[in-house]
């Protein structure tokens, strides 16, 4: 079934198309990576579907409705669509575990008491039990990302997108994160994933999107795209990153 | 490349002398200086007559207790001043960040409000409204200067103050507000739990430099009647025929100000290092 279906999808920042007529069906449970190179409108294409940024043409359903007409409030959708950032961007005067409660705590109106049961089991879950006091800056750049995937998974969200996430850690703190992912894919989270790590998205997706100039040129299993890449530009991408 | 002397390393050596020549180059040029005001400032032909009206200290000695007392009405104006500052320019500086269309009429209040009472000296202000509004005739106890001389300062300052605010929050970044909007928290929350607790804090030091000029401005008020520190002074210098009690203020003014003042360098300092 699927959870979210894009379907020509433009946007433009003043005179430069970023997107040029996206068209993505994601499955319940299923990870896709984008993949492509800086520019690509990777980014740009997951904040769309998060409502951060409006869509000039097109459609995006979610969960049966089209979120992309302008009347549609963006907070109760956003609420199920969690969205984690390249900069992690925690909230630096606040405590992990109160970056993680106030979403809840305010979306829901449930009491942070009430709350903290299933967030500390979230936590725990992520091997961040110890460090739920600590604020942002007492934390490695791995930790604080993997407090930005738990404060999104909080909410509890019917679809994950994760916008290079590994992008602004030291290498050794890489697979920590990646190690997250792959806990959540065995649990079944629907997720979108821009990413550089070619490695990671040959072992871990389902479906592999490249793209370029605003468009998805070329989409399939990873091996299919990174074995026997179609289009000439996908071949030429692959060649500059592998 | 160690030394012999206290295995310091040759830089350590050259280092630690050129500290000591600039300590010394710097005593040097103090001692000069002040040297020069002490001789030739009394050489002065009115250095007598000024002396005697302005540092008189026998005069100092008996005006210096009625000059504390008067300041405790400085310190209470300015206590309950100060609150009412700060919730006020947090106000203004809400209103001028309203971003919905709906509220473009509190934007143009706040552009307005801060422009006005930014661009009238607070004297004025303080006459305008210290003087104004109890001709309206009002009853005791609302015709009494106090109040309506610290509602003078208190809508100047909080023109100021809103303008920090506002500078504070438009310095907390785009992605913080992104990170709250995707976890589908509302505009209201997005302000209260996220840009402004960390808007605050980065224009606390700025804010203590309000205050700082704050505590001085109360004296505008003696203008308009209340007997505070400046007015007492002017009372004893009127009746003395001697300046010396306007000195007197001063000290009690610097005695507050100056520890205010570095306080608030101290805390720019630490946000600077924190930063970097």
């Amino acid at each position: 079934m699927s959870v979210l279906r894009l379907s020509n999808v433009t946007k433009s920042f003043g005179a430069t198309q970023v997107l040029r007529g996206i068209d993505l069906e994601v499955n319940e449970g299923e990870m896709i990576c984008l993949i492509g190179a800086s520019g690509s409108g990777k980014s740009t294409l997951l904040r769309t579907i998060n409502l951060l940024e409006p869509i000039d043409e097109g459609e995006i359903w979610f969960d049966g409705q089209d979120i992309s007409l302008p009347d549609v409030a963006p907070q109760p959708i956003r609420r199920k669509i969690g969205l984690v950032f390249q900069s992690f961007n925690l909230f630096p005067h606040m405590t992990a575990v109160e970056n993680v409660l106030l979403a809840p705590s305010r979306v829901f109106k449930r009491s942070k008491k009430d709350l903290l049961p299933e967030v500390m089991q979230l936590f725990e879950q992520f091997n961040l039990k110890d460090r739920m006091q600590a604020y942002p800056d007492q934390l490695s750049g791995g930790q604080q990302q993997r407090v930005a995937i738990v404060r999104a998974l909080a909410m509890r969200p019917r679809i994950m997108l994760f916008d290079e996430v590994t992008s602004a850690l030291d290498p050794e703190l890489v697979s920590e994160v990646l190690d997250t992912l792959l806990k959540l894919k065995a649990q079944n989270m629907t997720m979108i994933l821009a990413t550089h790590e070619m490695g990671f998205a040959r072992e871990a997706a389902d479906r592999v999107c490249v793209l370029d100039g605003g468009k998805i040129i070329e989409t399939g299993t990873p091996d299919q795209i990174f074995n026997a890449p179609q289009t000439k530009r996908a071949q030429a991408f692959l060649a500059s990153v592998l | 490349m160690k030394t012999a002397s206290a295995g310091l390393t040759a830089r350590q050596i050259h280092e630690r002398k050129a500290r000591r020549r600039s300590v010394m180059i710097a005593t040097l040029s103090t001692v000069v200086v002040v040297g020069l005001i002490v001789i030739f400032l009394p050489m002065t032909p009115g250095w007598d007559r000024v002396r005697s009206s302005f540092f008189d200290g026998e005069i100092l000695a008996k005006t210096f207790p009625s000059l504390l007392s008067a300041f405790r009405w400085d310190v209470a104006i300015f206590l309950w001043c100060t609150p009412a500052i700060a919730i006020l320019g947090l106000l203004i500086a809400l209103c001028r960040d309203a971003r919905a269309p709906a509220l473009f009429p509190l934007r143009i209040f706040g552009v307005l409000y801060t422009d006005i009472f930014r661009g009238v000296p607070v004297i004025l202000i303080v006459f305008l409204i210290g003087f104004g509004v109890p001709g309206l005739g009002l009853q005791r106890p609302w015709n009494s200067p106090y109040i309506w001389g610290s509602l003078a300062l208190i809508l100047t300052y909080s023109a100021y103050v809103a303008e920090i605010f506002r500078a504070g929050i438009e310095s907390i970044h785009e992605s913080q507000r992104a990170a709250a909007k995707s976890l589908g928290l509302s505009h209201a929350d997005i302000m209260r739990y996220v840009v402004l607790p960390q808007a605050i804090r980065r224009v606390v030091p700025a804010n203590m430099n309000m205050l700082v000029a704050l505590q001085k401005d109360v004296a505008l008020l003696s203008f308009i009647g209340p007997v505070e520190l400046l007015r007492q002074a002017g009372v004893h210098k009127s009746l003395l025929a001697n300046f010396t009690p306007y000195v007197g203020a001063a000290i009690i003014f610097l005695a507050v100000t100056i520890p205010v003042t570095r306080f608030a360098d101290y805390l720019i300092a630490k946000q600077n290092k924190a930063r970097s």
